[in-house]
């Protein structure tokens, strides 16, 4: 069977398994709906969590950028598994014994305060869109790619098989789909890097194979390093961004992490306090096993990458390099007129190999069967564009993998974005649903127009998202530095501070949410869209990028909630008695209907 | 619960708490961003020490963290009589 065949049968396959997930798992009450009943076993959840936490970005995106950041990619590695540990230790198990629904329920029963819970319920939806539009655009990227059909039928598509499982099966769909999604999306990725590792180093473990040899007897890591200082890029393994920034994006993001919503949703779903501890250790070894694959999957790629193109003649490529250059994500552009590859960096006057972000083809094809660009050639000696999202991608036709392993990937992008993407949608409709419509303007609505209400708006959050998918805000890669900074800012602080402080009280955590969001947004935007051009090291605030700017955000929330609430009353004496409940396990069954 | 006995419970799980943050930021922040340099110097195999922290040690530890946390907790809750069920 063909590349296409094979595509179509896997990835058919698998939507067929999570439709009739779905249907196995419909969910009859509110309570299934949002939390699945409290009943997931905490390794089902472990795996569900994994799924919803992976995404398209992670997937698809996380190991290419490793291979061109190389250890300062490092950030990504410990800042969205070290948040788990937050997760496991600060905030799961009470937020399990205070046992209702949603985050915005906890910080307005813990505040007493209707404005606190609005200023939860807000933050979560933003948080939630800006993800949620990035999973769909995926879903059409893999599509397209993959299946070769339009980007937007692709969209469409995945919209409907969300639509079909979120819809029905709420949380309880949702989880049982993730758990398949899982094994889907790392089956994916541990065959290609499997394959590779034993062709490259040797081994069957991808984790071994980055620090063993290869054929030539010397360490892969050390020929990196050689390789990028004859070419002249910044060394693999030490990296060129500033300690601080590194510092403070890896925190942004295992806070972020640790405060994201439909993460610490997941958390409400298992049945005792107990199980939430441990849940969370097991979804990070589920999430450990591709975290800890893809820096040797960056590692394979880089070497690969190198080796291939450098110095050889376009006219000797591989038939990936030629396949690749026809969606624009590699272009080679012959500066020099030697019909050879040179590909450079900084430190050997190489750089950006043409101005423009992207290649402009011009249709037309050079002397070698290169497409030509319009673009206007840069004065380096560069002449090589690559999108970093093709190292996962391409892996399989570089190292020459069976065909059914290049559909694999593709089924596992699709599950990698969709379980994401039915995660976020179902915290978007619980905070509409319950949040917003129950518990701000009619309290006294019936279970089953609550989960009408919660069905329409999964329903209409599917139809916005798909909407951005199909005209994506040319800000989405912007955007997520955002995600991360609001929930480290605003989300994280205020729950830790709920429950390791009696003393906090709403004037605090009101105060303290609003400085700290009202800091960090100012911040990026500043950075994003009003100065783009000051976007540098030496503008930035002690050398701290926007990216890990919710760091400060989160320390300027815990300083600002820390000084208000120890000037104002001392909260009433039931919420210091709610706070004592939190702190010990026992009786967290009953806690668990409103 | 009495109060007395649940501040004690509070504060061991606190004196947890604290133990296994410092080991998760050393591992991370401390051995892998701030004393990479220096570890470095240091080779596991083919790994640079800082390097393999920053990209493969540290997550191994962050989910031993999790799980001493785990066996901490459920013989603390037996031993304050606070465990479900």
């Amino acid at each position: 069977m063909d590349v296409q065949m094979w595509t179509y049968t896997i990835v058919g396959a698998t939507f067929l398994l999570y439709i009739a997930i779905a249907i196995w798992a419909k969910a009859g009450s509110t309570k299934e709906f949002y939390v699945a009943g409290a009943g997931v076993p905490p390794i089902v959840n472990g795996m569900a969590t994994a799924a919803d936490w992976m995404s398209a970005a992670s997937f698809i995106s996380m190991a290419g950028l490793i291979s061109f950041m190389g250890y300062d990619g490092s950030v990504y590695l410990m800042g969205w598994t070290g948040g788990y540990v937050l997760l496991a230790l600060l905030l799961a198990p009470y937020l399990r014994k205070f046992g209702k629904f949603t985050v915005p329920d906890f910080v307005g029963d813990r505040y007493y305060s209707n404005a606190a819970r609005t200023v939860a319920v807000i933050s979560a939806i933003f948080v939630s869109f800006t993800y949620v539009a990035g999973q769909m655009r995926g879903v059409g990227v893999v599509f397209s790619r993959f299946l070769e059909v339009d980007i937007n039928t692709g969209i469409l598509f995945g919209m409907g098989i969300v639509f079909f499982y979120a819809v029905l099966g709420g949380m309880k769909g949702i989880t049982y789909t993730q758990v398949a999604q899982y094994w889907v999306l790392i089956f994916a990725y541990m065959v290609p890097a499997i394959f590779l590792s034993i062709m490259i180093a040797g081994t069957p473990i991808p984790q071994f194979g980055m620090g063993a040899t290869g054929a030539d007897g010397v360490y892969l890591l050390d020929k990196l390093d050689n390789l990028h200082a004859e070419l002249g890029f910044a060394a693999y393994t030490s990296g060129s961004k500033p300690m601080i920034d590194v510092f403070a994006i890896t925190l942004a993001l295992m806070v972020g992490t640790a405060g994201l919503p439909h993460v610490i949703v997941r958390f409400f779903t298992v049945p005792k306090v107990r199980d939430a501890r441990v849940s969370a250790g097991w979804a990070l070894i589920f999430i450990a096993l591709l975290y800890t694959t893809a820096p040797a999957v960056a590692t394979f790629a880089r070497l690969n990458l190198i080796d291939t193109v450098s110095n050889n003649s376009y006219t000797d490529m591989p038939e990936w390099f030629k396949k690749w250059e026809k969606t624009g994500l590699l272009a080679w552009m012959d500066k020099n007129n030697d019909g050879k590859i040179q590909y450079t960096g900084k430190n050997a006057g190489g750089g950006d190999p043409f101005e423009g972000k992207k290649p402009e083809f011009t249709k037309e094809k050079g002397e070698y069967g290169q497409l030509l660009m319009s673009n206007k050639p840069t004065d380096n000696s560069n002449e090589l564009f690559i999108d970093k999202d093709i190292m996962v991608l391409a892996n399989p036709e570089i190292g020459k993998l069976p065909n059914w392993v290049i559909a694999l990937v593709a089924a596992g992008g699709l599950a990698a974005a969709l379980s994401t993407a039915a995660g976020l949608l179902l915290v978007i409709s619980t905070s509409i649903a319950h949040d917003l419509v129950k518990k701000q303007f009619n309290p006294n609505i019936s279970e089953k127009s609550e989960l009408l209400y919660a069905r329409i708006a999964v329903a209409v959050a599917i139809l916005i998202a798909g909407y951005f998918g199909i005209n994506p805000p040319g800000f989405v890669a912007e955007v997520v530095a955002f995600a991360f900074g609001l929930a480290a800012a605003s989300f994280f602080p205020v729950i830790i501070l709920g429950i390791f402080s009696k003393r906090m009280n709403k004037e605090g955590a009101i105060s303290g949410m609003l400085a700290g969001l009202v800091f960090t947004a100012a911040y990026i935007v500043y950075f994003k869209f009003i100065s783009p051009d000051t976007n540098k090291p030496e503008f930035w605030l002690l050398g701290i990028s926007p990216e890990g700017i919710g760091t400060v955000g989160m320390l300027i929330n815990v300083a600002v909630s820390m000084v208000v609430s120890r000037i104002t009353p001392a909260p009433p004496e039931e919420i210091q008695e709610l706070v004592d409940s939190l702190r010990y396990p026992k009786g967290a069954g009953e806690a668990s209907a409103h | 619960m009495e109060k007395a006995k649940l501040q004690e419970y509070w504060k061991i799980n606190l004196g947890y708490l604290i133990g296994l943050l410092v080991a998760w930021f050393v591992v991370s922040y401390g051995f892998g961003i701030m004393l990479a340099e220096p570890l470095n110097a240091i080779k596991l195999g083919g790994f640079k020490l800082g390097f393999w922290f920053a990209q493969q040690g540290s997550i191994y530890i962050f989910v031993v963290l999790i799980f001493v946390y785990v066996a901490l907790m459920n013989s603390l809750d037996r031993k304050f009589d606070v465990h479900e069920d």
